[in-house]
């Protein structure tokens, strides 16, 4: 993977920089040169891939963060923004003449407000916190990706993140009511707020998702929910993935939107259960786990629905959970199904495809026949009701090879879920790790079409370059427009 | 105005190219029953998008569909239901309410607007529910954001800027959207004579309960006087209503639940199938204020300040009529006459810089002569004005429509 040359220039003046950060950032330790201090932000959670930054710099206020912005715009340095760095994509893969901005230091819940039923938080505080801040009044925080515990808030709006229940809850878009954020010219702009609805652009809509090219977010509005009355998961295995995929379909096709629909393949199975034995059954080659949840009422309601679904799709194992205890021991397999393959593999790769789930059949058959192609196994976990696809390819990156092998496997089953229907990234985002996959997915002119929006808010490209985009154009090339000598065209419409 | 009546794409392209050759405006527009919101577009060019009309893929095990632009609202409803499903943002129709007909609205201009019914609360804005969009820029480019697929973070999701931005940066030919189950059923709890400081706290802890409320709106007595349904009309009182939604034996439940939970609030009533429906459609549509040409305020706010807003309107126009949606969250404004500014600085000032107002009926004049979108603050504007330029640098897409020219002009 190819980052942009590092700019000689810039890294000559270093020191001068250092010295200019230092002077902005009131905090003694917030601005870090130190070769060994800089080891902590040299990856993110796409680990195959470090550099060390030039300078790391860890702001405590808003103001400081607006400054560090104009001061590196004026010095034409890029700046990479980092919440947490659990990305699964590169975002915050650090540049070797870049500043990292580090958001850590934003760690407070700013206020609950149950009266607007939301909680404002700035960026660094973590998915799980929001929940934890509010659960014992009853609320909760909807989105919950797997790295909930660690990740940021903040992050979790630069990537959109989802997590297994957004089949019914909405990703984070869905979920958020407003930003505040720094351009990379210095101002300081609020998006939203604790109404609903942009007035004008969306650019809260268009800010999420946007994995740090286009502001540095720094305080956040999000929704809360009343923990549903009751929670209940049901296991249900089938003898083929095709017959699992037909159920999902079946299922929502009779109106019934699950809480959560996850599927798991025999490989992914057996490496959750060897783990954490969570009483999977081990003789089927697909299992769902089918969370309701609402009134009890409701819930009985839907379960006798999907049993007989289930039964009329071939599925040859059924249970629901017991107790709280036993549904959170059904999850607790697939949500350590990464580590559990990660304990039988030296090193493994998640992928992250959507596909339309009617071509989920097409999409096994065909990574079976990659993986035999490659040499290298692969086991799968699904967000099934939504079509996100987790495919884990497992590899040994101290077998010289292996690692780009792992990675042309990967492109191939994302070019596959374009090739479908599909796109290249559900959840994880694109960072580095399928940037040079974007023009599977976009013609040339919708690239530029998006990188015109980065010249709206950032007109130097100088937040986070060489994420993303295959090709960094200039701002002015992609303004051009070449105007033929028009007509007014076609008699032929009728005009009134 | 000349029309040009699109039935396919490429005259589109070909309009796009003549236009940026000389500089004209063109004026996008669906069946037009939302053409009164904003700005008078200053041209004389017209494209009518409604022969631009169809179906191009519907998966209801998928829940998703797509069509092109002009095909109307009423159309893909009634293809939905027949799959037992439905556009859960429940796309209002202002059609009456700006003085042309019901059920004209298209696709496009729904999404166009980024317009919500009362359902908006609990089951997302029409953007939301956007997952995919084909079109032309202002460049005169074929144009695609977004996918056929509910999960999707490859790239700017600029279907988001799609939505809402009136025409002024694409013109949108296919939209893909998302679609959901019908419930089983729908019901209605009613409390009977709240007043309106207390309408948005209880109104709120009908929110913040586990029984799933899926919209809530509170009538003052004037306004529940104009509905067609008897429980609303005929008890000449205010009615604070909470729709719920499921299978038969849930939503009872749910519906028992909460008139338990409201026991001494008020008098208690129950809205069953079709009264159910008929009061939903009152309250999106806001057609307690069709019928007439004042000028019509729609208000997005933290809900808490609904009760302080409207007093705050009151106290300087006690003659104006109101209600609450969106549990507080949206309050709808009729004055009864234009004045100086139609209202402008009252209502924006009552906001108190939380929430936007948008002029959603205005006399022609008046719509140039305020601004009926929320003005931005500068840094914003900035932003806006580079945005409109890298989609349409020549300001041929629905010129001033959202905003001045003046103001989208990007500088550095």
């Amino acid at each position: 993977m190819l980052m942009p040359k590092p700019n000689a220039d810039v890294l000559a003046k270093r020191d001068t920089l250092v010295t200019g950060l230092r002077r902005i950032v009131a905090d003694p330790e917030g601005v870090i040169d130190d070769k060994d201090d800089l080891r902590a932000f040299e990856c993110d959670g796409l680990s195959a891939y470090r550099q060390l930054p030039m300078i790391a710099v860890l702001p405590s206020t808003v103001s400081e963060i607006s400054d560090i912005l104009k001061y590196c715009k004026a010095e034409g340095v890029n700046v990479v923004p980092r919440g947490a760095g659990t990305s699964l994509s590169g975002g915050a893969l650090p540049l070797a003449d870049g500043v990292l901005l580090g958001l850590g230091k934003f760690n407070k819940i700013v206020e609950i407000d149950y009266d607007n039923r939301c909680v404002v938080a700035q960026p660094g505080v973590t998915n799980l916190a929001i929940t934890d801040a509010v659960k014992g009044d009853g609320f909760y925080y909807a989105p919950d990706p797997s790295s909930q515990i660690a990740c940021s808030i903040g992050g979790n709006v630069a990537e959109n993140s989802g997590g297994v229940h957004c089949l019914k809850y909405g990703l984070t878009t869905h979920n958020l009511l407003g930003i505040e954020m720094v351009t990379m010219e210095g101002d300081i702009i609020r998006l939203g707020g604790k109404h609903l609805d942009a007035e004008g652009y969306d650019l809260l809509g268009v800010m999420t998702g946007s994995e740090g090219l286009l502001g540095v977010i720094t305080e956040v509005t999000v929704r809360i929910l009343r923990s549903p009355e009751h929670i209940s998961a049901q296991l249900i295995g089938f003898p083929s993935s095709e017959q699992a995929g037909d159920c999902v379909g079946k299922i929502i096709g009779a109106g019934i939107i699950p809480a959560g629909m996850e599927m798991m393949d025999r490989y992914a199975i057996h490496a959750a259960e060897e783990f954490c034995h969570a009483g999977y059954p081990l003789d089927v080659e697909a299992l769902l786990i089918v969370e309701l949840d609402g009134p009890e009422v409701e819930i009985a309601h839907y379960q006798s629905q999907i049993d007989a679904i289930a039964k009329d799709c071939g599925a040859t194992v059924s249970r629901i959970s017991a107790s709280e205890e036993e549904r959170m021991t059904f999850w607790a397999g697939r949500k350590a199904a990464f580590p559990a393959v990660g304990r039988i593999s030296p090193d493994y790769m998640c992928m992250d495809g959507t596909i339309p789930r009617s071509q989920l059949p097409k999409v096994l058959a065909k990574m079976n026949e990659l993986s035999k192609h490659y040499g290298l196994r692969v086991a799968n976990v699904f967000h099934a009701g939504d079509g996100n696809l987790h495919p884990l390819i497992l590899f040994d990156a101290n077998n010289p090879g292996e690692l780009e092998k792992c990675e042309a496997f990967g492109a191939d089953i994302l070019k596959l879920c374009v090739e479908v229907g599909g796109v290249l990234t559900g959840e994880h985002g694109v960072g580095i790790e399928k940037r040079d996959l974007m023009g599977e997915m976009f013609s040339e002119e919708d690239l530029k079409q998006q990188q015109r929006l980065k010249c709206a808010f950032d007109p130097d490209g100088r937040l986070n370059p060489g994420k993303v985009f295959p090709i960094l154009h200039r701002c002015a090339e992609l303004g051009k427009m070449h105007v033929h000598n028009g007509e007014l065209p076609f008699p032929d419409i009728p005009r009134f | 105005m000349q029309i040009s009546k699109i039935t396919e794409e490429q005259q589109i392209a070909d309009m796009l190219d003549w236009a940026l050759a000389g500089r004209h405006g063109l004026a996008l527009q669906g069946a037009g029953s939302k053409a009164g919101i904003g700005c008078p577009v200053a041209t004389d060019q017209m494209l009518d998008l409604t022969g631009l009309t169809g179906v191009e893929m519907y998966e209801p095990a998928e829940l998703v569909m797509k069509a092109k632009a002009g095909t109307k609202i009423s159309e893909i409803k009634s293809l939905l239901r027949q799959s037992e499903q439905r556009l859960a943002f429940d796309p209002p129709d202002y059609g009456p309410l700006l003085g042309g007909a019901a059920e004209e609205g298209t696709l496009g201009g729904i999404f166009s607007t980024n317009l919500s019914g009362s359902a908006r609360i609990k089951a997302g804005s029409a953007r939301d529910h956007l997952l995919g969009v084909q079109g032309f820029t202002g460049r005169g480019q074929p144009f695609q954001t977004g996918s056929r697929v509910m999960k999707n973070v490859t790239g700017y999701d600029l279907c988001k800027l799609v939505a809402g931005s009136y025409g002024t940066l694409a013109i949108a030919t296919s939209l893909t959207f998302k679609v959901l189950p019908r419930p089983d059923k729908t019901r209605t709890v009613l409390i009977y004579g709240v007043p309106m400081e207390k309408a948005q706290p209880i109104m709120n802890r009908g929110l913040s309960s586990v029984h799933d409320v899926a919209a809530v709106a509170w009538l003052p007595e004037n306004i529940a006087a104009k509905c067609d349904v008897d429980y609303i009309r005929g008890p000449g009182k205010s009615v604070l209503a909470l729709k719920i939604e499921g299978p038969g034996p849930s939503a009872e439940f749910r519906c028992n639940a909460l008139r338990e939970m409201f026991e001494g609030e008020g008098a208690l009533e129950e809205l069953h199938g079709r009264n159910s429906q008929s009061l939903w459609n009152f309250v999106s549509n806001a057609s307690a204020f069709a019928g007439n040409d004042k000028p019509l305020w729609k208000l997005s706010l933290p809900p808490a300040n609904a009760a302080s807003v409207v007093a705050a309107i009151l106290d300087k126009r006690p003659e104006a009529h109101y209600f609450l949606d969106w549990g507080g969250g949206l309050v709808w404004v009729e004055l009864p006459e234009e004045g100086e500014d139609g209202g402008e600085s009252l209502i924006r000032g009552a906001l108190a810089g939380a929430g936007h107002a948008t002029l959603i009926r205005g006399s022609t004049s008046l719509r140039q002569k305020i601004a009926p979108f929320q003005p931005q603050p500068e840094a914003i504007r900035k932003i806006n004005a580079r945005i409109k330029d890298g989609f349409d640098p020549e300001n041929i897409l629905n010129p001033g429509r959202m905003y001045p020219l003046e103001d989208m002009k990007a500088s550095d």
